[in-house]
């Protein structure tokens, strides 16, 4: 078998001499990093191929290309030729290698980078243990339509395979564990085949609706000299976004209009800031109610508008990407009682807008229920929003302008109404200890309000109170939760939206549940390690909280009581020292803190540290929810 | 109307109805406490009962302690458990009732600088 190897290289080698593809980028040879190694560490001299370029340099030029500032990764000997390649032949910037220890953080890294910058970033894995590590997080990118740009080493020729570290690591189809929740993948088996590959996947992944590609690296591929004549990378030329087709927009229109009581409903609407801005003169347009559902940040929430407006009473609801509406629309039985019931309790007529369904797959059921609307659309929302937009103000007569404002003015009472309720509801266990969410939130706000701020984490664990309590206006403010409901995105997605407000100048902070940290918390010495400023505040309420009150709730349904309920739940014998953990990974830390006023002082020290750009955590014990 | 019907029909019988815990004794807010952790209602509903995402507020409750026992012995449809007798007596109950009587009231946020706008 070495022998063969051996005939093969020194074939292509001059295969490649001949061909005298080197001069392609113009980049110099750099393989000094071989020449160094001991043989007596490595078992055998490494072969030394002067004069000649891997396959993993075009490699390199093709990513270049498509414009990543970071690729992330756990290193993997599968992929350590695109690795050398990106650090030393690249330079390593554009893209800029990131120290992962985990591939699950390389992933969800990714995912919450996007959310913030509005482009990719590349991950690399090992096509076996690397995926089967990231898959979680790739899956929650799917269900939350974010791309992920995932480069997966593979050796697919068995006479390249050295030892069993190669063989185990090695699988015929790599793309295969994943291609059930990814958009496309391929498994390039020329330099020409990546290059064309690479960019289509680029192109796929970001044509709404978003979700993560893979493509495969061969490690042959990587690592032999290049030997194909007349590479060229083809051009990225990327999708007009899908719109809404114009007849239905109109007919939309119409029902919005006619409307005595619309409410919209808003999921993942805002691709850009010109997203809010859209859904803002929407509804200030129609005067309507904005529900937001959070997942992205869509409406300012302290908009007279935002609100949780009734959909029981709505004649008309205008879904813009939601996620889980049918339980909005429906009421169902509660876990307690046999069998599975549900009625509907919003009759009002339903108009869907969203490009998901271009994208439906079968085995996964992120999908959710059939809505039956009255009118659906299938389009990007960002897209369609202008033409439907325009299409209502051509039907706005002055008679019903006046109409609309008047409903207008009654939702803005309302909604202040809530507001103020909201802020009398804070108020309940203000001086309790564990912690309230609620006075967690307002002391948070305290410090950060007159900031350049971004919350990069769902605030859904904690009562919402964030998003009662603050004042949400721009696109990077909120950028939603896991996608899937798959825990351990927090910290690591926090860290991804982190680099990519690092750049701006903005402060990132971060409501770092205490269960999501658990499961990968070396993604914090990827953030001390790349200096990425940060506050993560913990919402430790010492237990995986949802499991436990369902856990209550099966005790009770069988009449079993309730006393067992923290077994396998509670995170508290004995107490874990977050603060400890942080500093051991490099982070400012203080913690635990039990009573709520020293919160505020505590927050000042730490965000004069991540000012000064180091993350900073603070171990808050607090109430569960 | 079925609905309402229904809805109608529970709430009647949460105000009005006596079980055969009228005889209770006093409530004892410390054993109340107990329970309330053990039985870890604070969960849902936090441990002065502010409630929250998960469960609804308990501080000044409205309901009187047979519309109470009768919530927590029949609730509606919902994420909350029935509580049975097995699980928790009426007397036991009387004891977390006593408890919640206690949880403070809201404060006004306009004395608290932190919830001014």
């Amino acid at each position: 078998m070495a022998k063969s190897k051996n005939s093969r290289r020194g074939f292509l080698r001059g295969a490649a001499t001949a061909a005298g593809v080197a001069g392609l980028t113009g980049a110099p040879i750099a393989l000094a990093q071989q020449a160094a190694l001991k043989p007596e560490t490595t078992g055998s001299a490494p072969e030394v191929t002067s004069n000649q370029r891997p396959g993993s340099d075009f490699m390199v030029d093709v990513i270049k290309t498509l414009g990543f500032e970071y690729v992330a990764a756990n290193p993997g000997s599968s992929f350590r030729g695109v690795q050398e390649s990106i650090i030393t032949y690249g330079g390593n910037k554009s893209p800029e290698w990131l120290t992962c220890c985990h591939e699950e953080s390389s992933a969800a890294m990714a995912h919450g980078y996007f959310k913030i910058e509005g482009k990719p970033m590349m991950i690399m894995a090992h096509g076996t243990v690397g995926l089967q590590h990231a898959s979680m997080a790739i899956y929650n990118a799917w269900c939350d339509r974010v791309p992920v740009y995932i480069v997966l080493g593979n050796i697919l020729d068995i006479n390249y395979r050295r030892g069993n570290a190669e063989w185990v690591h090695s699988v015929q189809d790599a793309a295969a564990m994943v291609r059930d929740y990814i958009k496309w993948d391929d498994t390039p088996v020329t330099l020409q085949h990546f290059a064309e590959s690479a960019v289509r996947a680029y192109k796929i992944a970001m044509t709404p609706p978003f979700e993560p590609v893979a493509i495969v690296a061969d490690g042959t591929l990587q690592e032999e000299p290049i030997a194909e004549k007349n590479l060229r990378i083809p051009k990225l030329v990327m999708s007009a976004p899908p719109q809404g087709e114009i007849a239905a927009v109109k007919q939309a229109a119409k029902m919005l209009v006619d409307a005595e009581n619309p409410v919209i409903v808003a999921g993942r609407v805002a691709r850009t800031p010109k997203g809010v801005d859209l859904l803002v003169e929407l509804a200030e347009t129609l005067q309507a109610p904005v529900m937001d559902q959070r997942l992205r940040m869509n409406f300012p929430t302290r908009h007279p508008l935002a609100g949780r407006p009734s959909l029981t009473n709505a004649d008309v609801i205008l879904s813009l990407e939601t996620q889980d509406l049918w339980s909005s629309l429906n009421s169902q039985t509660g876990l307690n009682k046999f069998g599975m019931e549900f009625h509907r309790t919003a009759n009002g007529k339903l108009i869907d807008i969203s490009a998901v369904e271009l994208n439906y797959r079968s085995n996964y059921q992120d999908f959710g229920h059939y809505l039956e609307p009255a009118l659906s659309i299938t389009g990007d929302v960002e897209a369609t929003l202008p033409s439907l937009i325009e299409e209502v103000k051509k039907l706005l007569t002055a008679d019903r302008k006046r109409a609309l404002a008047e409903r207008g003015a009654k939702v803005m009472e309302a909604n202040r109404k809530a507001r103020e309720r909201d802020r009398e509801l804070a108020t309940l266990g203000w001086d309790a200890s564990p912690i309230s969410t609620a006075r967690l939130s307002a002391e948070l706000w305290a410090q950060v309000k007159n900031e350049d701020w971004s919350l990069v984490s769902t605030d859904n664990f904690q009562s919402a109170w964030p998003g009662r309590l603050w004042d949400f206006t721009k696109h990077y403010q909120y950028i939603g939760g896991q996608g899937g409901a798959g825990i351990g995105y927090g910290a690591p997605a926090a860290v991804g939206a982190a680099l990519a407000n690092r750049k701006y100048g903005r402060l990132t902070v971060n409501i770092q549940c205490d269960g999501d940290l658990n499961y990968a918390p070396g993604v914090m010495w990827t953030a001390a390690h790349h200096r990425i400023p940060m506050l993560s505040v913990m919402h430790n309420n010492r237990a995986y909280h949802q499991e436990r009150m369902y856990l209550q709730m099966m005790g009770n349904k069988f009449d079993r009581g309730l006393g067992h309920s923290d077994i396998g739940t509670a995170l508290n014998d004995p107490f874990i020292d977050y603060a400890s953990i942080a500093k051991g990974y490099g982070w400012y830390a203080e913690g635990p803190i039990n009573d709520p006023k020293d919160l505020g002082p505590a927050l000042a020290r730490a965000i004069a540290r991540v000012k000064a750009g180091q993350p900073a955590l603070l171990d808050t014990v607090t109430q569960p929810r | 109307m079925k609905t309402i019907l229904i809805l109608l029909t529970f709430f009647v019988f949460v105000f009005f109805s006596v079980p055969a815990s009228a005889q209770l004794k006093p409530g004892n807010a410390e054993n109340g406490k107990r329970l309330f952790m053990f039985n870890a209602c604070y969960q849902c509903h936090g441990t002065v009962g502010q409630g929250g995402a998960a469960g609804a507020r308990l501080a000044q409750t409205k309901l009187t302690l047979p519309g109470f026992i009768a919530f927590v012995r029949n609730p509606p449809p919902s994420n909350m458990p029935p509580y049975r007798a097995k699980i928790m007596s009426d007397q036991e109950l009387a004891d977390v009732y006593a408890l919640i009587q206690t949880f403070p009231a809201p404060l006004n946020p306009a004395n608290i600088p932190l919830l001014k706008e």
